[in-house]
């Protein structure tokens, strides 16, 4: 697997995950005529400011009035345009849920919903704004493709895909710059989990910029004489069954993690393949049933457990619990 | 498209009428009010010369586009669709059946013609501008008509969908209002006050029309007015009343959200086959 080589380094490019959606957007844009972008008074922090500025016959700005928004994009899309919705997650799908279930999905609308803000290193807006709970409250609707792009680029490889996929879609992103893992070549495909790092005693098993933090662990880890697999299960919907019970076959023991709550979300969407297919013992690193706050990404990846020294504890834990399995 | 005279509208408007009685007896559930109040304008936009359509090509690109905001009143959708022909009139009989494609509320992918799904309120106002919007930025002339309740304009989504609207200027959208002042838990201006609509629609750039929801004549009229608007969508504030064409339904929230049994459909269609006694219906 390529990718970059800087992983591990301090000076890693940093890149925010919503930047790859507006220069995946604008590629579309010149591409497909069909492609129109919407927001809800958003455009530049969402990052489809270019985009409006380059296409502005194909560019709808809703004011602050999401619900509409998810309900435009479905009629646009019903009279032929590949519609993206672009908001914070929190708002978008978190106030749009209802429009998103029948105007969306139940209609096979061909619409991408870009969920912008996700996780806890949203930051300095608090709790509010750190959408923790929208690949839950996604995954759950049939029809609907649900994708955690991990960095800057594959965000940006996700929104052409999407854009090219024909059918409904959700898709998250990230505030903060963060560590850039993969490369232009590093392969990509919706649907399709990969292995960023091989290992035989623990697998970590997660999405999204969170990760990094994954892969810090299991360098370090190494350094201890301990081997663990790093898998980017990017498509929560439809899950890549193959790829996860590789894994757990090869490594005996699973690490889910997530910049989201343990409950519902990726971590969840793995035991449920787990749990049918080759149950291994899991331990789930994500928010643990409660909200976030205010302050640093870094801050709060720690306080909520979150960051590479909680992933290398859990992943203790679960070698412990494995050798008693055993 | 074929043309009807005045009175050929009227006959169908009363078959209409009789298909969503029997629809209803039938399915043992579903709204009767609604349907039966908003049959005259269905009538006029399918057969008055208002939509352009091809029921042998429903997916055909010049079409018009018909959305069905409140989806509850469904049956008179459908009853309006066989008329057309997108279907069998003998389907109407499985509405909210198991494997029917007249599902309790409509869904686009399921029966030719709908265009739509619907049935949370709201939902079709922010579609048809969604449509309307495609349809400028391609340039072509397909108009969208948004058919809605009063008492959907309780949803705050709605007015969101009517903001948009009045800023883009979309000529291309007549959106249609039952106002027929009841919803289900009582009338409209009891439940949640929404006068002064018109000021309201006004205030939001839209063009307003009022007309009797059940002349089939005024209800063509204001759509045609609505077509050489060019600065502003256009609402038409259609009064009706709801149950109309059944004497005992008429003016009743009771029947906003019941189906009639098997006495009340015999009462209900004897008077329609009638017209109100002035006729001997063969089937009495």
């Amino acid at each position: 697997m390529e990718l970059n080589p800087k992983i591990g380094q301090p000076d890693i490019e940093q890149v925010a995950t919503r930047k790859g959606y507006g220069e995946g957007l604008l590629e579309l844009g010149l591409a497909d005529q069909k492609a129109v972008v919407l927001t809800a008074d958003l455009a530049e922090s969402t990052q489809v400011l270019e985009f409006a500025q380059k296409y502005p016959e194909r560019f709808v700005e809703c004011g602050v009035a999401e619900q509409n928004m998810m309900g435009v994009a479905a009629g646009l899309a019903l009279a032929g345009k590949t519609a993206f919705v672009s908001s914070y997650a929190t708002f978008s799908p978190g106030r749009s849920w209802d429009q998103l279930r029948v105007s969306v999905c139940y209609s096979q609308a061909n619409v991408k919903v870009a969920g912008a803000h996700t996780g806890i290193s949203v930051g300095p807006d608090g709790a509010t704004h750190q959408a923790l709970e929208d690949v839950a409250i996604t995954r759950v609707l049939p029809n609907l493709v649900v994708e955690v792009p991990c960095d800057y680029l594959e965000a940006k490889k996700t929104t052409v895909a999407l854009g090219k996929m024909k059918g409904p879609a959700y898709f998250r992103l990230g505030r903060a710059a963060t560590a850039v893992m993969t490369t232009a070549q590093t392969p990509f495909e919706l649907g399709k989990a990969y292995v960023m790092r091989e290992g035989k005693d623990a697998a970590i098993i997660g999405s999204g910029p969170i990760l990094y933090q994954a892969l810090l662990a299991a360098i370090e880890l190494e350094k201890q004489g301990i081997s663990v697999m790093v898998v980017n299960n990017h498509t929560i919907k439809p899950i890549d069954v193959k790829t996860i019970v590789e894994a757990a076959k090869l490594c005996g023991a699973v690490v889910t993690v997530e910049e989201h709550q343990v409950m519902a979300g990726c971590g969840s969407a793995v035991c449920e393949v787990l749990a049918q297919n080759f149950p291994v013992p899991v331990e789930m690193v994500g928010m643990q049933n409660t909200f976030g706050e205010s302050g640093q990404p870094d801050e709060l990846l720690k306080k909520y457990q979150m960051d590479k020294d909680a992933i290398m504890d859990a992943i203790k834990r679960l070698i412990k619990r494995k050798r008693q399995v055993i | 498209m074929q043309k009807f005279s005045q009175n050929e509208l009227k006959y169908k408007a009363n078959d209409i009428r009789q298909d969503i009685i029997q629809m209803l007896l039938e399915a043992k559930s579903g709204h009767s009010a609604g349907p039966l109040g908003m049959a005259d304008v269905f009538t006029a936009l399918y057969f008055g010369g208002v939509l352009n359509y091809r029921p042998d090509q429903p997916g055909w690109p010049g079409r018009d586009r018909l959305v069905l905001s409140c989806g509850h009143i469904c049956p008179v959708l459908y009853a309006t669709l066989a008329e057309a022909g997108y279907f069998p009139k003998t389907e109407l009989m499985t509405l909210r059946k198991f494997g029917s494609r007249l599902q309790g509320h409509p869904h686009n992918l399921d029966l030719p013609g709908v265009e739509t799904t619907s049935g949370p309120l709201g939902q079709g106002s922010s579609q048809a501008v969604g449509m309307a919007l495609a349809f400028r930025m391609d340039h072509v002339k397909n108009r969208v008509y948004l058919i809605m309740s009063d008492g959907e304009q309780n949803e705050g989504q709605t007015w969101e969908a009517v903001m948009l609207a009045g800023k883009n200027k979309l000529h291309n959208l007549t959106a249609i209002m039952d106002r027929n002042n009841i919803q289900i838990d009582g009338f409209t201006e009891d439940v949640m006050p929404l006068e002064n609509l018109k000021a309201k629609y006004e205030a939001f750039n839209w063009h307003v029309l009022e007309v009797n929801g059940n002349n089939i004549d005024e209800i063509i009229d204001a759509c045609l007015e609505a077509q050489s608007i060019y600065e502003k969508p256009t609402l038409i504030l259609a009064h009706t009343i709801p149950g109309m064409g059944v004497d005992f339904m008429e003016n009743d929230f009771k029947w906003h959200g019941n189906p009639p049994n098997k006495e009340q459909a015999v009462l209900a269609l004897n008077e329609l086959r009638t017209l109100r006694g002035q006729i001997t219906s063969e089937h009495q």
